[in-house]
């Protein structure tokens, strides 16, 4: 050890120095904040009776407004937020506005509109109807009926979605670990809160609130700790400075290298909900009121994808074949395990929080093979994948039985002969989710299998002889929900399907119109994802 | 290689029956007027095609015709490109004639319901079908491979539907069985699809067949892109030990979905082989003929011995075909061009047989309300006419000479005698089980004494009052069952007679596709030693 040469410390400028920010690049960000910040002092301000419309038109507007800004940012690219240190000419800048990360903002600030969309359904009540006019009362108690009974509503959702998406931004945009765990924390800490929000089944959504919050504190932890060991190797967390310092440190600090780079990854791979590190997204998709639960799924795994794309192809790209094969195994795991317990669920809630995890292997598949092409592969399948899993998260919302969401797998038996329309729109979804031909499922999956194949050498065609396995046995459980729906007979006690308002017809619409054309039409996407497929370093 | 088409021929093939399912599936009215819009659309396609089919250029030296190319995912290198040749030429006519058949036959398959959306499963019914029609034409005009496996793949799901929402009492775990092997096969034909594009030239049109012709590949990769190509096909075909799906699924769906199954959908499995496993992995389709010869033999005795303990009438006639696609598999992987002009010949008079079995043993279970053939028995006394087509049917499943599945069957067995003598020697007594398992079944239906409590209509009338007492009257053949028959029928002849209408279209479609493979195994003698001109 003691043959180890000192690393170079990292030596203070001399002079304060202004940090350079180019406001329009970050345009997006300070809008959706800005959007953010209002909507609080509306919730403060604004009448009852109005905050609801008021609200959910200003997120909207909001997120469509940040949406724009994304092409004047995207003539403002490079990296931002930071200086130039004059002595040793290292880059020291907190976020790099590059294709990646605007991809993943514009994906992010679309999805969110859906999102907040289908949270805003009230079904002729006052407030959104997923959500408990009071989070903090124990449920059944006296506070809480009295508050029902006073007519409060949880407007507040839309502000603590609006920082969730800001968080989620942020996440993929950050160029150094710090910033990347303050990202972290900003969108994880509302969709906390969201989870356990839910107005029907409390105890559950409580539960799973609790369950989110102390996995999800871990895993930060896990962050954190890991950021500190690789500080120690690298003397800086700024990402391009962690990649210049393993492409030139010794092999003997692999000690400080190695469970670095798997405890940060740890906590970046808990967001993604991948094998071992799912235990939470079964319980907290299944209590989180059901649009939060389409947002997070859709949303969360975009961010978070992008923060790994960031992490795995910028910052710890030079030691690639120190963590590869950890990775590769945390692949392989997820697909298996999220296909094979999606077989025996019997709830939909549970049923599409496994398939997600198997999907986020699938991305995996298409994050390890290393190559630009790979970038873009990844992008569109967040793409395809978050816009289906809203629209199909939307739907369960609908599914109802004395006014409670119908979430049993055996409820929805017959709901294909009563409901044709929406029974068709969720069978759709299935089948993009299976991977069949037409969907954007099927593209997706192309794409990424196509280069874990093309780039990944032999690992990446067994992760795909694996994924392509893993696909058929996911094929299963969505043709039984398809059976379910159209090949068996209601019971006596069927459910209904509430006619929903505008705005979650909207999301539905969206969210399957985009599924099929993806799948139909998938190159100009395909070509926007592949020109945003370059990282800034 | 492709002569390109000033009119898209194939791509309005395609279009008109999609448009008919939408028309057919929304457009508000009656279930019966549907129907008949239905039969329209699907009548219409047929002539556009026979129309196509004039265009076609039998002797141009160009492999596909009638071609149409655009980019379509240029990122992944695929192509919406469409093009026949002559062996795709005659399975799609095959296809647009057994349609408006199906349709026809179709007709009281799905009940009406009560109430004011009563029809709409009618409806659904004809359009599923008319939708199918459209990957049908799609899946064998498919000159790009990633559009031949969207195709491929996504024509599952109307079938899906097809048997699970309008089949018999199991229907639900027959959709399901139905599913998931081709769903299984499929996906591993998909890594076999991107290994492959891999190994090709790549670029923006790198799926098309024609790149992908003629590689120079690694012996192992190729031999495993070939195992994964063929895993599919032979699911689909279906060949033994593959073939459990077959049964479940043709017995349990109604008789027009099992007819467009057995006859036109699994013919995708045969024709995938000569296309896609011998036209891009020749050495290693010949690496693989033992196996093949091998598995082909022994879905032609499996299948024929299992058919003769069938008790269920459906069910029997889908073990025929197993045993028939055993046949033409021999056919396809004895490298001959009479074996490939029989098997694709075969393909065709197939999907005819086929579907008079199915359809014609349909109309009886219909009258007789069961399946089993047990329940039947002196029909013929009752029924003749029924009884009459039954029997053409029937002799035409066991390649009657004069019929057109003799001249396939002899096709086939003597083109695969130069190259596997064996094979072809015991795939021979597959005719003689044939024979077997048809005229124990007529015999068993037809034969005997007039069944009790039956009549036929004319005597029926004929009796007074005491006499009919306890007697219920069988139809005989309705007009729409006619009209059902005779197409068919008439296709056995018409083929039987003069299989050159045919094979002239194959026949340079065969020595097309058997040029390829002899560029990569030079000492491949095609003829093999059939004198010349035994097949033109």
């Amino acid at each position: 050890m003691t043959a180890v040469a000192p690393l170079a410390l990292p030596t203070l400028p001399a002079a304060f120095q202004q940090s350079n920010v180019d406001y329009l690049a970050i345009l997006p960000l300070l809008i959706v904040f800005g959007t953010a910040l209002v909507g609080v002092l509306v919730e403060a301000f604004a009448a009852r009776e109005r905050r609801h419309a008021i609200q959910v038109t200003l997120a909207v507007v909001g997120l469509l407004a940040a949406a724009a800004s994304i092409s004047v940012a995207a003539k403002h690219q490079g990296l931002t937020m930071g200086l130039t240190d004059g002595s040793s000419n290292r880059q020291l800048f907190a976020l790099a506005i590059d294709g990646p990360a605007l991809f993943m903002q514009g994906t992010i600030l679309l999805m969110g509109v859906l999102g907040v969309l289908t949270m805003a359904e009230r079904f002729g009540g006052i407030g959104p109807d997923a959500f408990t006019p009071s989070g903090a009362s124990t449920p059944g108690s006296a506070t809480e009926t009295a508050a029902a009974r006073a007519g409060a509503l949880t407007s507040e959702v839309f502000p603590l979605t609006m920082f969730a998406i800001f968080g989620m931004m942020l996440f993929p945009t950050t160029n150094d670990l710090i910033g990347m765990f303050v990202a972290l924390e900003v969108l994880s800490l509302p969709l906390y809160i969201l989870s356990g929000l839910a107005r029907r089944r409390r105890l559950l959504s409580q539960e799973a609130s609790l369950k989110y919050f102390l996995l999800g504190a871990f895993s930060s932890a896990f962050f954190l700790f890991g950021t500190a060991l690789l500080y120690g190797y690298a003397g800086s967390v700024y990402f391009g400075d962690l990649s210049k310092a393993i492409a030139a440190g010794p092999l003997a600090m692999n000690g400080l290298l190695l469970p670095g780079a798997f405890l940060v990854f740890v906590g970046l791979l808990f967001k993604v909900g991948a094998v071992p590190f799912h235990a939470w997204t079964p319980d907290v998709y299944q209590g989180a009121p059901t649009p939060v639960t389409g947002f997070m799924a859709a949303c969360t795994k975009a961010a978070a994808f992008g923060a790994i794309l960031r992490l795995a192809y910028v910052g710890l790209d030079t030691g690639r074949w120190e963590w590869t094969n950890a990775l590769v195994l945390v692949a392989l795991l997820t697909m298996v395990v999220g296909a094979v317990l999606s077989v025996t669920q019997t709830d939909m809630k549970r049923l599409l929080a496994y398939s997600s995890i198997a999907h986020a292997g699938f991305i995996l598949v298409g994050v390890l093979a290393f190559d630009r092409k790979a970038v873009g592969a990844v992008l569109f399948y967040l793409v395809a994948y978050g816009f289906s899993t809203i629209a199909a998260f939307a739907i369960v919302s609908l599914v109802r039985q004395n006014g409670a969401e119908a979430t049993h797998l055996s409820q929805w038996a017959g709901l294909g002969k009563r409901y044709p329309v929406v029974a068709g729109a969720f069978a759709f979804l299935m089948l993009a989710f299976a991977g069949i031909p037409l969907t954007s499922g099927f593209v997706s999956k192309f794409g990424v299998f196509s280069a874990a194949v093309g780039t990944g050498g032999a690992t990446g065609t067994v992760l795909a002889v694996v994924g392509v396995v893993c696909s058929a046995i996911t094929v299963f459980v969505y043709a039984r929900v398809i059976v379910l729906m159209f090949f068996s007979d209601a019971p006596d006690d069927a459910v209904e399907v509430v006619t929903p308002s505008v705005s979650t017809t909207f999301s539905i619409a969206i969210g399957t119109l985009v599924t099929l054309a993806l799948g139909v039409l998938p190159s100009a996407l395909l070509d926007l994802a592949d020109r945003a497929s370059q990282f800034v370093r | 290689m492709t002569a390109m088409s000033t009119v898209p021929w194939l791509t309005i093939l395609g279009l008109i029956p999609l448009v008919g399912a939408l028309v057919v599936a929304f457009v508000p009215g009656s279930a019966e007027n549907a129907k008949r819009m239905a039969i329209g659309f699907s009548l219409v396609t047929l002539v556009v095609g026979i129309i196509a089919a004039t265009q076609f250029d039998r002797a141009s030296s160009k492999q596909f015709q009638l071609g149409e190319q655009h980019s379509w995912i240029p990122q992944f290198g695929v192509s919406y490109s469409l093009g026949v040749d002559g062996i795709a030429l005659v399975l799609i006519l095959m296809a647009l004639v057994l349609t408006p058949v199906c349709l026809l036959a179709a007709w009281h398959d799905v009940p009406e319901e009560a109430g004011p959306r009563g029809g709409q499963r009618v409806k659904t019914y004809f359009a599923l079908i008319l939708v199918l029609e459209t990957f049908m034409v799609g899946v064998f005009a498919a000159t790009d491979v990633f559009l031949f496996y969207v195709f491929f793949e996504a024509m599952l799901i109307p079938v899906y539907f097809l048997i699970g929402r309008f089949g018999g009492p199991r229907r639900q775990y027959a959709a399901m069985k139905f599913l998931l092997f081709s769903l299984a096969g499929g996906l591993i034909m998909l890594v076999a699809v991107i290994a492959l594009y891999l190994q090709g030239p790549g670029g923006t049109d790198g799926f098309l067949i024609e790149r992908l012709t003629g590689l120079q590949m690694d012996p192992t990769t190729e031999r495993l892109l070939f195992v994964g190509f063929f895993f599919a096909f032979a699911v689909k075909a279906p060949m033994v030990p593959f073939h459990t799906w077959l049964p479940d699924a043709a017995t349990e769906s109604s008789p027009a979905t099992a007819t467009l199954l057995v006859g036109v959908l699994d013919k995708v499995g045969t024709f995938g082989m000569i296309r896609f496993c011998l036209q891009l992995f020749p050495e290693a389709s010949q690496w693989a003929t033992p196996v093949v010869v091998a598995l082909a033999v022994l879905s032609v005795i499996y299948g024929a011995l299992l058919a003769i303990g069938q008790t269920d009438m459906m069910r029997l006639v889908s073990y025929t075909s197993v045993s028939h696609f055993g046949f033409i598999v021999l056919g396809i992987f004895a490298f001959t061009n009479v074996g490939h002009a029989g098997s694709t010949l075969y393909m065709v008079n197939h999907g005819f047989s086929t579907a008079a079995l199915f359809l014609f043993a349909a109309m009886l279970v219909r009258r007789r309300g069961s399946k089993r053939i047990p329940d039947f028995g002196g029909w013929q006394r009752i029924t003749p006419a029924l009884a009459g087509i039954f029997l053409v049917a029937g002799l035409s499943g066991l390649a009657l000479p004069g019929l057109s599945s003799f001249v396939s069957e002899f096709l086939v067995l003597v083109g695969s005698f130069p190259t596997q003598p064996v094979a072809a020697v015991i795939a021979t007594a597959g005719i003689i089980l044939a024979a077997l398992y048809i005229l124990l079944m007529y015999k068993k239906v037809m034969t005997g004494p007039k069944p009790e409590g039956l009549v036929g209509e004319r005597e029926h009338e004929r009796l007074d009052e005491p006499a009919r007492r306890g007697l219920t009257a069988v139809r005989d053949l309705t007009t729409r069952e006619k009209l059902v028959a005779a197409p068919l029928i008439a296709a056995f002849v018409v083929l039987g007679f003069l299989p050159n209408l045919a094979l002239n279209v194959i026949n340079p479609a065969v020595d097309q596709t058997l040029s390829h493979v002899q560029k990569a195994i030079p000492n491949l003698n095609p003829a093999g030693t059939v004198a010349e001109g035994s097949s033109k």
